[in-house]
């Protein structure tokens, strides 16, 4: 098998279990990540990808490999201020009787995302509320992780403040463990975007960032009409910076109201702005 | 915006250095918190100090506290970059008055996340480039 017939090989068999689109381009980061599997079992990077088409392990750990993404605690900073600043504030209204706010990182890689919701939740929720944080992933790889909460030195130098780490964080050993009482309001799942979303209820606020851009338009079209009903009628989308419902087809993007909120736009169910704006 | 580096190894400083000058930022050295202070007394005040923990001469903790004694330099942001990893380390260096801190080693980003956290440089704009340890 040559390199390029390798590449080929691998991100067919991640597109067909992922639906995500590894472009020609990206053979540098397959090569970075498939590397150190192919060494493990002692092949070269091709006779590894060729083992592939019988070793169901090995798939598994490949696609692990290749959904894994770059990714820091409060990423960007608006989202989380947007959070704080604006929807919490609202939805601290509207959910005064029931006193409980679900949250889903979708696509929530090692936690960093639904761990820094957490605490924001922490220290904002008024006494007496409640909250969950449901974090979705494909990788079986990440959802351990996130279920340990363990972060090396490298990872909470990244983005999170220094208050917050002593604040939420224990040392164990050379790594940092994140507080039981964060950890127990993290529900991991996992999940395949691409796929149905059974059971798992509605959410406030759906956090799904920077991870749209693997799929083709195709399945980023049908993730976002599957979003509608998982989002309560007054809840939030959040999307990556880069992306967008613009390009979706009309029927769809109708149906995402997009609303400025500080510094980033939030997508709502369009049916709800249309409802509140009329008063009904 | 200018950055002071405060770190008795050349190569750290180094290092920080191209980080910092990556982010368009003026910088000025020192080896020890004394040499720092000096600089600092004779009109060379930065926006921000990358400030190590343990060096000679004076060590990055009492440079901290000696800073924050000065109403003059109130403004000055301090970032402690060290290898000091202990919990209540980081804690008394908040409380001396360290707005930040960073734990060797260190990725680029990190540097450029905090700093960007402390709002001297945009939200992911400018990138110091990443994978290597420092």
């Amino acid at each position: 098998m040559t390199t390029s017939a390798a590449f080929a090989s691998v991100s067919a068999l991640v597109r067909r279990e992922t639906s995500m689109v590894y472009d020609e381009g990206k053979e540098y980061l397959v090569e970075a990540r498939l590397n150190p599997l192919a060494q493990a079992k002692g092949l070269g990077l091709e006779e590894y990808v060729a083992r592939l088409a019988f070793d169901a392990d090995e798939r598994r750990k490949v696609v692990d490999a290749l959904t894994i993404n770059e990714t820091s605690w409060f990423r960007d900073h608006s989202p989380y201020q947007a959070f704080t600043d604006t929807m919490l504030p609202s939805l601290l209204e509207d959910r005064a009787t029931a006193r409980h706010l679900r949250i889903w990182s979708a696509a929530c890689s090692s936690g960093q995302e639904a761990y820094s919701i957490a605490m924001l939740l922490d220290q904002h929720l008024p006494i007496g509320w409640s909250y969950e944080i449901v974090a979705t992933d494909i990788s079986t790889q990440m959802l351990e992780r996130v279920r340990a909460g363990r972060y090396s030195q490298v990872e909470v130098n990244r983005g999170l403040p220094a208050t917050s780490l002593v604040r939420y964080f224990t040392r164990v050993g050379r790594d940092w463990e994140i507080a039981e009482r964060l950890r127990e309001r993290v529900t991991v799942r996992h999940l395949n975007l691409a796929a149905p979303y059974v059971g798992l209820g509605s959410f406030d606020v759906i956090w799904l960032r920077n991870v749209l851009i693997y799929f083709d338009a195709a399945t980023k079209a049908d993730i976002l009409r599957r979003m509608l009903p998982m989002l309560a009628p007054d809840g939030y989308l959040l999307l990556g910076s880069s992306e967008t419902t613009l390009d979706l087809p009309p029927d769809l993007a109708a149906s995402w109201q997009r609303e400025q909120i500080g510094r980033v736009p939030a997508y709502r169910r369009a049916s709800a702005m249309t409802l509140s704006s009329t008063g009904a | 915006m200018r950055a002071m580096i405060i770190d008795d190894s050349r190569a750290m400083r180094s290092i920080l250095r191209r980080i910092v000058t990556g982010l368009h930022f003026e910088t000025s050295e020192a080896e020890h918190g004394q040499a720092a202070l000096d600089q600092m007394r004779a009109g060379v005040v930065p926006d921000v100090c990358l400030v190590d923990w343990n060096m000679p001469v004076m060590d990055g903790y009492t440079f901290i506290t000696e800073v924050r004694s000065n109403p003059e330099w109130r403004d000055v942001t301090l970032m402690m970059v060290t290898t000091e990893s202990e919990q209540r380390q980081i804690v008394r260096a908040l409380a001396a008055g360290a707005h930040e801190y960073v734990i060797k080693p260190f990725t680029p980003d990190a540097i450029v996340d905090k700093l960007s956290l402390l709002g001297l440089v945009p939200a992911g704009g400018v990138r110091a480039g990443d994978g290597v340890t420092a």
